[in-house]
């Protein structure tokens, strides 16, 4: 830390140095999104570290019965084929996330890397790159990937690219936007002027200005991608049984609807709460990384 | 400042660069989508000078008139549209990507404006150890020792290498830009009004400091301002633009006690002299500087100019050698000593004597 006392030249420091402003400080001003960070931190632990716990099979068949009621052994009793539910949830929601994460990234990837190029580069470039784009967005999204999912296959891998593939535009638009922006700044073209290569101001002086940008629009991303993922599951297009998802479980419950609500009960409000958290931490993340909004 | 100091490297010096017939025109569309004209704003137009080795020239001239636009295009931060520039009897202009990027470590830019000109995430050591990492000088400890050196040279506290540029005050952080274009040690800069976004208190440190590193380095500088005294403090030559183009190019001390084109007269007569009791006759400038998109005919000055005749609105003035080594751009230019109203009414009289 630096204290404002005077320097060399004579003046005064501007400001002491604070050191970098904590994000999650930053996020505390915002209650919702706040909380839904800490409720995702518990989510995406109990689901990645559950399991290694509860070490019941959730492909095995229980000896409590199909459609068991709530125990001790079987918390959210059994389902239609005597699996225990609370383990399905548990790898479903694994599963689920996965999905979710890796598209989201997948998409941040293709996003910012045409985004970035078509407005750093502008011209054939930017035309060529921008036009894909604005095509691909006018494809009704959901028909693409029924399409693409039935042509390619339904393993996770294809069900993560198709859902990549369609939900890309939205982050390339908003990267292509800061990269007009930002390549404007004098100090980007003192690095022009400095004999560093286009790849070198791309990714050394424009893209780290847009990381805040990318982290907003990937929590977006991963909310809509985790939704998709539960689309197609129920549609019956996703990842197939016996892998448990929390889309293909709710397909499933719902002959059971009358007689065993929980069970569409639990990875409905499961797909809700983690969806709706994402949202909220998007719209938090948006104020806190916003040099504009940080209060003291 | 001793007189004395002022070297003037123009008796037997040879150019370092050299700018030839070079313009720079942005097109601006007008009207509607199908109606519209396209018109052409000549923001630098056929403006041909050279810049001795070793001296600073000063650039002035309003705002608008195309003096930076002129300094970034000699060292093609943008590309111009017409001309050339030789840097060491070469033209630039014709280099390659890469090229032209190997030459960068020779001539460099300082910014107006020491907020956007520096990238707010990087650290003072980062933005001036850019320098030496795109052009592979130096590594490690040695490059930081490099960079330590450079930030002491501009008169910052070494201390301060892992602090970022909104920790500064803003003649510190054009201390930190004047360190980034020089530490590679470039024989050519441009400085692009390095001064006129500080307070005047700040505005003579950094001139000083740049006329001791220009010195001690053996700069060769093009000193872009808005302010003549500042121009005057710190130039060899002074050249002045107007709408696009120079009008005159002299040595500072020809230009500043005996102006040759009436426009630089007209801007003198409005500095503020120090002493209250010296009065000086002002000569103020009727009109707006007309638009760049649509200039006058003849003479771009033509318009303010109290000496215009219409010989003015048809024929442009080329930039002549009106006294020894005083270029300047004028049909009428004054004699050495006359002063813009002598001038005025010598005209006046002239004509006066043709009614008669």
């Amino acid at each position: 830390m630096v204290s404002a006392k005077p320097t060399l030249t004579g003046e005064i420091d501007a400001k002491p140095s604070q050191g970098k402003t904590s994000v999650l400080k930053a996020l505390r001003n915002n209650k919702v999104a706040y909380v839904s960070f800490w409720f995702l931190v518990l989510i995406h632990i109990a689901v990645f570290l559950g399991p290694v716990v509860w070490r019941v099979n959730p492909e095995e068949l229980q000896a409590a019965g199909s459609l068991a009621g709530w125990s001790l052994q079987h918390p959210f009793g059994t389902d239609d084929l005597s699996r225990d539910v609370f383990a399905r949830m548990l790898h479903g929601g694994r599963v689920t996330l996965i999905v979710g994460l890796a598209a989201m990234l997948f998409s941040l990837l293709i996003g910012t890397v045409v985004g970035a190029c078509a407005g750093f580069f502008g011209k054939v470039v930017e035309s060529i790159l921008m036009r894909i784009t604005e095509a691909m967005m006018a494809i009704p999204t959901f028909f693409f990937i029924l399409v693409a999912l039935t042509v390619l296959g339904t393993s996770p891998t294809m069900v993560i690219v198709v859902i990549a593939l369609a939900g890309w535009m939205e982050i390339a638009r908003v990267v292509y936007g800061e990269t007009l922006k930002w390549k404007e700044y004098e100090f980007v073209e003192a690095a022009n002027a400095s004999g560093a290569t286009p790849f070198r101001i791309l990714t050394k002086y424009i893209i780290p200005q847009i990381v805040p940008s990318i982290i907003v629009a990937g929590t977006l991303t991963i909310a809509a991608a985790i939704l998709t993922e539960s689309a197609i599951s129920y549609l019956g297009l996703g990842i197939q049984a016996p892998t448990a998802t929390w889309g293909n479980m709710l397909q499933n419950s719902q002959q059971y609807i009358w007689t065993a609500p929980v069970l569409g009960i639990l990875p409905g409000v499961a797909i809700t709460i983690v969806v709706l958290a994402y949202n909220f931490l998007g719209d938090g993340l948006r104020d806190a990384l916003d040099p504009k909004f940080v209060k003291k | 400042m001793n007189p004395e100091s002022k070297s003037h490297p123009t008796e037997q010096a040879e150019p370092l660069v050299k700018i030839e017939n070079l313009k720079k025109y942005f097109p601006i569309k007008g009207g509607g989508y199908f109606t519209g004209s396209k018109k052409i704003v000549k923001a630098v137009d056929n403006v041909t000078f050279e810049i001795y080795r070793g001296e600073t020239l000063g650039l002035v001239g309003e705002s608008g008139c195309g003096k930076s636009t002129l300094g970034r295009n000699i060292l093609r931060l943008q590309e111009p549209t017409d001309g050339r520039v030789f840097f060491k009897e070469e033209n630039i202009l014709a280099y390659k990507g890469h090229e032209m990027r190997k030459l960068r470590k020779q001539m460099q830019i300082i910014y107006q404006d020491p907020f956007s000109s520096l990238n707010p995430r990087f650290t003072v050591g980062e933005i001036i150890g850019e320098m030496y990492d795109i052009h592979g000088i130096a590594k490690g400890a040695e490059k930081e020792k490099k960079i330590k050196e450079m930030i002491e040279l501009v008169g910052l506290d070494p201390s301060r290498y892992h602090n970022y540029p909104h920790e500064f005050s803003g003649g510190q952080r054009q201390r930190i830009g004047i360190a980034r274009a020089l530490a590679l040690n470039p024989e050519f800069v441009v400085a692009d009004e390095p001064v006129s976004a500080l307070d005047v208190s700040v505005q003579s440190q950094i001139l000083n400091l740049l006329m001791k590193l220009k010195e001690e380095l053996g700069l060769t500088m093009l000193f872009i301002a808005h302010g003549l005294n500042v121009v005057r403090h710190i130039s060899d030559r002074v050249g002045v633009m107007y709408l696009g183009k120079i009008v005159e190019l002299s040595e500072t001390d020809n230009i500043f006690d005996n102006p040759a084109h009436p426009y630089t007269a007209a801007l003198l007569s409005t500095v503020p002299e120090a002493d209250p009791r010296l009065k000086k006759e002002r000569i103020v400038l009727k009109g707006e500087v007309p638009s760049p998109a649509n200039p006058p005919s003849g003479c771009h000055f033509r318009t303010r100019c109290p000496l215009a005749t219409e010989r003015c609105a048809i024929e442009e003035p080329p930039l002549l050698e009106v006294r020894d080594k005083h270029f300047a751009a004028c049909h009428y230019p004054l004699e050495k000593g006359q002063t813009l109203k002598q001038a005025i009414s010598s005209k006046e009289q002239s004509q006066e004597s043709v009614t008669i």
